[in-house]
């Protein structure tokens, strides 16, 4: 194959054990592709599954059966069966995850809580610093909150420094989860051309977006949820 | 955490297979098996009572097991049965491979003795013998873990709790181990002394590319610093997995339990 995430039927309920084992039914056939810089947008109302999608593509959410095909260093890896570390290997050189919330660790500097990606692939903490600025600036995080841990900004701000971390990456993969959803329409702009560049550069993007407009800008190829409705 | 590099071609570091312990007819831990890799991080996560700590001691040889066994690769790159090594051998792993963080500092160091001493001791018993150099590793050390340099000379025991537990650490890394067993190592601290350790421990953890064990019944102690979690109950090993995949989207109805009871922060 060619594609970077080829997903076939996979399957997903939540059994609540500690509701009296109440199955509920998440998603089921799940099947479809993205190819290399392609941002494919997941639609579908609210509780429809995107964001269960999203996460079983990370390899967050286990399957409970189908297949989760990954491009990963030239080889296909099914994430439904892989091993834990193949998982985080994946993580940590083909696919990235921008959330809608930042976790942050305590006592980390702003700048290198978004270097960070780039450090553990062995750029250098400079070189790594001076494009966590860069992309700092372009999305309006003021210079002077750079020293500081993120945890006591505003929660656009956090999102900024999130979408800044998981843009700094050079992975093949990213997954984004609302990415604008709290944002100001000139940081909006900015998560638009942050996908052009990444589609530019070959990316294979998978995107939940509610507003319709940013939605319009990136979608390559909008795929609909709700015809994997799981029927419970 | 994804952030270290765990090679797909790695040989495991320590391997557990069907061990077991039971006393009398009460079984403290049965038919554990799990392999743990070079850099890789392991939280044991279960209440009290659960065998998380019995697996710790039998997995770090200082508990013999009713049954099965633990081998652990030697600096040689020579796997060997633990319960097969001599007790020099043992000790010899203990002070230089190895580490064992306990949840009482006082159970770790020598709380009479200077810093400096508690450091320095450990690398004099694999034959350091140069006054200055031990004490220059020693002072290395204590800034490595946030401990004044100053206080070098001081003992333990007019230490604050959260600076014993970092001497612990410091007397445990010195001499370069590649496998630390942690028991509880933030338990009896405050929230904020919590965080300043988890944080300088998952510094260390990846920078020193350092394989751990770590027992907690704090999950969040997991989450922060594991990339695996085994969760046990009964003596058994009743789910494993990735550690945010387990604590997100947890199967069995005891660590959907567990994940329950964290209060939201």
């Amino acid at each position: 194959m060619t594609a970077m995430i080829e997903v076939t039927d996979a399957n997903k309920t939540f059994t609540m054990h500690l509701q009296g084992g109440i199955a509920l039914p998440v998603v089921r056939g799940v099947t479809f592709h993205v190819e290399p810089g392609e941002c494919v947008v997941l639609s579908g109302p609210s509780g429809a599954g995107k964001s269960s999608i999203l996460k079983m593509i990370f390899g967050n959410y286990r399957c409970d059966s189908g297949r989760i095909g990954i491009r990963h260093r030239g080889e296909v890896i099914d994430l439904a069966t892989a091993e834990p570390r193949q998982i985080l290997n994946v993580r940590r050189a083909t696919i990235g995850y921008v959330s809608q919330f930042l976790r942050a660790v305590p006592r980390v500097a702003t700048i290198d809580v978004v270097a960070e990606p780039l450090i553990v692939n062995g750029v250098t903490r400079a070189d790594a610093q001076a494009r966590a600025g860069e992309l700092l600036h372009r999305l309006n995080i003021p210079e002077r909150l750079w020293q500081l841990p993120p945890a006591t900004f505003s929660g656009g701000e956090q999102q900024r420094v999130n979408i800044a971390r998981g843009f700094i990456s050079d992975l093949p993969i990213l997954l984004l989860d609302e990415p604008t959803a709290s944002l100001d329409a000139a940081n909006r702009a900015v998560v638009v051309e942050l996908v052009a560049e990444k589609k530019h550069q070959g990316v294979a993007m998978v995107a939940i977006v509610h507003d319709d407009e940013i939605r319009h800008l990136i979608a390559d190829r909008i795929v609909d949820v709700t015809s994997f409705a799981a029927a419970a | 955490m994804a952030d270290q590099d765990l090679l797909e071609t790695d040989q495991p570091l320590l391997v557990a297979d069907t061990l077991s312990k039971s006393y009398g007819r009460i079984a403290a831990c049965r038919d554990v098996s799990f392999s743990l890799y070079p850099g890789e991080v392991l939280a044991i996560v279960g209440e009290s009572g659960s065998g998380k700590s019995t697996l710790l001691q039998l997995l770090s040889g200082q508990l013999a097991a009713s049954g099965g066994q633990v081998s652990y690769r030697m600096r040689d790159g020579i796997t060997r049965d633990l319960a097969a090594l001599g007790e020099a051998e043992r000790r010899l792993l203990f002070r230089t491979d190895w580490g064992f963080v306990h949840q009482d500092p006082a159970q770790g160091l020598r709380m009479a003795v200077s810093a400096g001493a508690n450091v320095g001791e450990r690398l004099m018993a694999v034959g350091w013998n140069n006054y200055s150099r031990i004490r220059e590793s020693a002072s290395d050390w204590l800034t490595r873990v946030e401990i004044d340099v100053g206080r070098i000379d001081d003992a333990p025991r007019t230490y604050s709790g959260g600076m014993r537990q970092r001497l612990q650490i410091a007397r445990n890394l010195v001499t370069g181990p590649r496998l630390v067993f942690m028991d509880e190592p933030t338990g009896g601290l405050d929230v904020s002394v919590q965080a300043r350790l988890l944080d300088l421990l998952r510094n260390l953890v990846a920078e020193l590319h350092l394989a751990v064990v770590i027992v907690t019944h704090d999950l969040a102690v997991a989450r922060l610093l594991s990339h695996r979690v085994m969760v046990m109950k009964g003596g058994r090993v009743i789910e494993t997995g990735l550690t945010d995949q387990v604590l997100d989207d947890p199967r069995e109805p005891y660590t959907q339990l567990l994940v329950s009871s964290i209060l939201p922060p």
